[in-house]
């Protein structure tokens, strides 16, 4: 099915693409059909810089699992920096 | 049969006499010969659906796909269209504007040389929902709802088809005969919501042919994705085959051809 679901949020950053690094500032974050990886549904996330066009993209695609554990690894690796850091 | 055909991007007029990008299949046949409007799924229009429609050319129809996300993002590769509707908003396409380019779709079609007149729609997944909205709305003169969601039953608060009442109360709209593809295994429409559609469609006296298939959950006829079941999708093929050469009364439709369908 198609859950038509998306998350979206504004971010601040940069994301490497075919055409080198750009700036990211917004991500959808949705769980709904792949366009590549091999599952029926994934953890979808669309690094994007809308001003630069639909081109200026960085996607991912994640099998529910990865999603999960890459989840944790990221709070994870946050929570574990030092004072005043982040 | 002779099976040449033309397959290319086109341009054609849309929801609100707009231009937009579309997808066309032809065969050279002289004609007459009927044609189907290709709906693609969410995640876009995208190369096994145009090798989809190429294959209704293939087999000796005219088939033109509608690309339902170049307002947002003319031009631009059809995963990168789909993120760019997905995060302006634009997911889903409000029904309105789906009608108005599947109706601009019919018009092209129509208007080919080698036309019959007849114009089918199909679609699958999310397409199969919007090929059951434009079979109510539209006059047409076949449909194929290839396990499309959300025909039955209400979406929850929070999600973005909440508060657009179920297509099915509109099955006595249904202008022509429709064909539904359905795995048992799938959840959305689950057979209880087949079942539903079923009855309502037998209520209003609907000409209607529907196919459940065991073992298949949802994109069971998609070759490259882990929900393909050979089986089930060669079945339904030879049902899609047989149902468009009834309805679209072409007798040169190519029995022997199939493809990737998600």
């Amino acid at each position: 099915m198609c859950t038509y679901l998306t998350e979206k949020v504004s971010i601040s950053g940069s994301g490497k693409g075919p055409s080198g690094w750009f700036r990211l500032t917004d991500a959808s974050v949705y769980f709904d059909h792949p366009v590549h990886a091999q599952a029926e549904h994934t953890l979808n996330i669309d690094f994007l810089d809308p001003g630069a066009g639909p081109s200026a993209r960085v996607a991912v695609e994640l099998t529910a699992e990865s999603a999960q554990a890459l989840a944790k690894a990221i709070q994870a690796i946050l929570d574990s920096a030092p004072p005043g850091l982040c | 049969m002779y099976d040449a055909m033309l397959a290319e991007s086109v341009t054609i007029t849309g929801h609100n006499g707009d231009e937009i990008e579309a997808y066309s299949a032809r065969t050279l046949q002289a004609g007459p010969v009927g044609s189907v409007v290709v709906i693609h799924h969410l995640p876009g229009y995208d190369r096994q659906t145009k090798e989809f429609t190429r294959t209704f050319a293939a087999g000796g129809l005219n088939a033109v796909m509608p690309n339902l996300y170049h307002r947002e993002a003319p031009g631009a590769a059809p995963d990168d269209a789909m993120a760019t509707a997905r995060a302006s908003g634009a997911i889903p396409v409000p029904d309105e504007r789906i009608v108005g380019e599947v109706a601009g779709a019919v018009a092209y079609l129509r208007g080919l040389s080698n036309s019959n007149g007849k114009v089918g729609v199909i679609g699958h997944c999310s397409g199969g929902r919007q090929a059951f909205l434009a079979a109510i709305s539209l006059p047409l003169d076949a449909a194929v709802d290839c396990y499309g969601g959300f025909v039955v039953g209400t979406a929850p608060e929070g999600h973005p088809l909440h508060g657009i009442p179920p297509l099915v109360d509109r099955a006595g709209d249904l202008s022509c005969p429709l064909l539904g593809l359905f795995g048992r295994d799938d959840v959305a429409p689950s057979p209880e919501q087949v079942a539903e559609l079923e009855q309502a469609l037998k209520a209003h006296g609907k000409t209607y042919e529907f196919h459940s298939y065991d073992g298949a959950g949802h994109a069971f006829m998609q070759v490259d994705r882990p929900s393909y079941r050979p089986e089930a999708a060669v079945d339904a093929w030879q049902r899609i085959w047989a149902f468009f050469g009834r309805y679209l009364l072409s007798s040169v439709i190519g029995k022997e051809s199939q493809c990737a369908l998600t």
